[in-house]
């Protein structure tokens, strides 16, 4: 649970709509770890940011003890590690775990770039990118089937860390059909994805943190007026 | 025949960081060379996804993408020294860290300044050096990334040491220099003393005809 005045050594740098940063605080609430949630003011980089990420400069940052780690992933891993006596998020199993990292990975490298470029895209561009990202979505689909093993997760019974890396993406895919018109999670193509969203956004440990529809499309306007402005957008 | 089988090319640096991690553990495997331009259909049925080198067969499940099989042969084979890992979940999350960030930075914006000529040459090793500049930080009073033995980092960053010379000969230019990274070549040396990492490099005249040929038929593709 977030808690602005909390003296507790665990610090989250992040905006509400990054995907990344809802990773890191699904993983904490998993946890159920306080933590502090600083929340950095769009169009600009706080000191902190600058200072903790130096390399990057970018959201997610997590601070624990006054330790700085980053990339989103690699905190959820951490988190994992040292708060062992929570529920698990990572699987047991070596090669289960190895399957929940190669999706992982996957999302972040080919579903959720090209999702993120159709708001902004037109004509072939966008089907282009359109396909690539239900291509993407059939993938998953089928991913999950053998993952879940029949349960409402990739992780099974409970959230796990694909769910995680998968699942942060929600809003945005939501904001994205929305915005470019296009239907992307179809309950005829892709029905496990489609009753796994709705169970993973009801989820206690994720509830609140997936943005509305509604905020991001504005949220995205904003973005789009300041990058036509010639100011660069923060990440 | 192992129960560990790899599918690599000759001169694949992903799949090498898997040679290299087996071979330093001591785990037995059967190596399986692929030919790029006629995939087998064992390696199409492996990863299908991406269709490409390193592909981990263990007990005939398949694993794909050198991070996650570099992970899963840690946590496999347990009791087979050294760890790649160290211990602690911070120095774990900062290992890990590095490592992509020499798959992210460092490695497209050495091949950028490998593969261009002039301004954009100039423009990529700016760019380059100015992200090398952290991993020489990083490499204060350390002789590996990963401390006092080869690990996980140092398997992710090897390439450096096996391919910028190469990559200097062929393009005429020096890529990483000894004044402004002189901790960083005294790595790649101790990285080519150490133990099963130099035995395991494709041969040096090879990747020069390869990446030459390469280079030329990039260049050639450039608009002018």
């Amino acid at each position: 649970m977030a808690n602005t005045s909390s003296t507790t050594d665990v610090k989250v740098l992040g905006a509400w709509p990054s995907p990344f940063v809802i990773r890191v605080r699904i993983a904490l609430n998993i946890k159920s770890v306080k933590y502090e949630f600083l929340e950095e003011t769009f169009g600009s980089k706080s000191q902190l940011l600058l200072q903790s990420n130096p390399v990057h400069k970018k959201i997610p940052v997590f601070i624990h003890g006054g330790k700085p780690i980053a990339e989103s992933l690699i905190i959820v891993q951490y988190i994992d590690e040292v708060w062992s006596s929570g529920p698990s998020i990572l699987p047991s199993d070596p090669y289960d775990r190895a399957i929940a990292r190669f999706w992982a990975a996957y999302v972040d490298d080919k579903f959720f770039p090209p999702l993120r470029l159709i708001k902004s895209a037109q004509g072939e561009e966008k089907a282009a990118l359109v396909k690539q990202v239900t291509e993407g979505l059939d993938l998953l689909e089928e991913a999950f089937q053998k993952s879940s093993k029949g349960k409402a997760f990739f992780g099974g019974d409970r959230i796990g860390y694909l769910d995680i890396a998968f699942g942060s993406t929600l809003g945005w895919l939501r904001a994205t059909e929305n915005m470019g018109e296009v239907k992307l999670l179809d309950g005829a193509k892709t029905p496990g994805l489609v009753l796994w969203a709705e169970s993973f956004c009801a989820d206690g440990a994720v509830k609140g943190l997936i943005p509305e529809t509604e905020k991001l499309v504005e949220f995205a306007k904003l973005l789009a007026a300041r990058m036509k402005g010639g100011a660069p957008p923060k990440q | 025949m192992a129960e560990v089988k790899l599918f690599r090319t000759w001169s694949s640096t992903f799949a090498l960081r898997i040679v290299w991690a087996l071979e330093v553990k001591g785990i037995e495997y059967d190596m399986i060379y692929e030919d790029l331009s006629n995939k087998s259909s064992m390696l199409l049925q492996y990863n299908p996804v991406y269709k490409k080198v390193p592909v981990l067969l263990h007990k005939g499940k398949p694993i794909s993408e050198s991070f996650v099989i570099l992970e899963y042969i840690e946590e496999t084979w347990t009791s087979k020294t050294p760890s790649l890992l160290p211990g602690d979940p911070y120095q774990r999350a900062m290992a890990r860290f590095w490592a992509k960030f020499g798959d992210d930075k460092i490695l497209p914006l050495i091949w950028e300044a490998f593969i261009k000529q002039g301004k954009d040459q100039e423009e990529a090793l700016i760019a380059a050096h100015e992200n090398l500049k952290y991993l020489e930080v990083e490499l204060r009073g350390k002789k590996f990334l990963g401390g006092e033995t080869v690990g996980f980092a140092d398997l992710t960053f090897g390439w450096l040491a096996n391919l910028v010379s190469v990559f200097e000969e062929v393009a005429g230019v020096t890529l990483i220099d000894h004044e402004k990274f002189p901790l960083l070549l005294t790595w790649m040396k101790n990285f080519m003393d150490a133990p099963k990492i130099r035995e395991t490099w494709p041969p040096r005249d090879k990747l020069i005809n390869k990446y030459r040929a390469l280079r030329e038929t990039l260049i050639a593709k450039e608009p002018k």
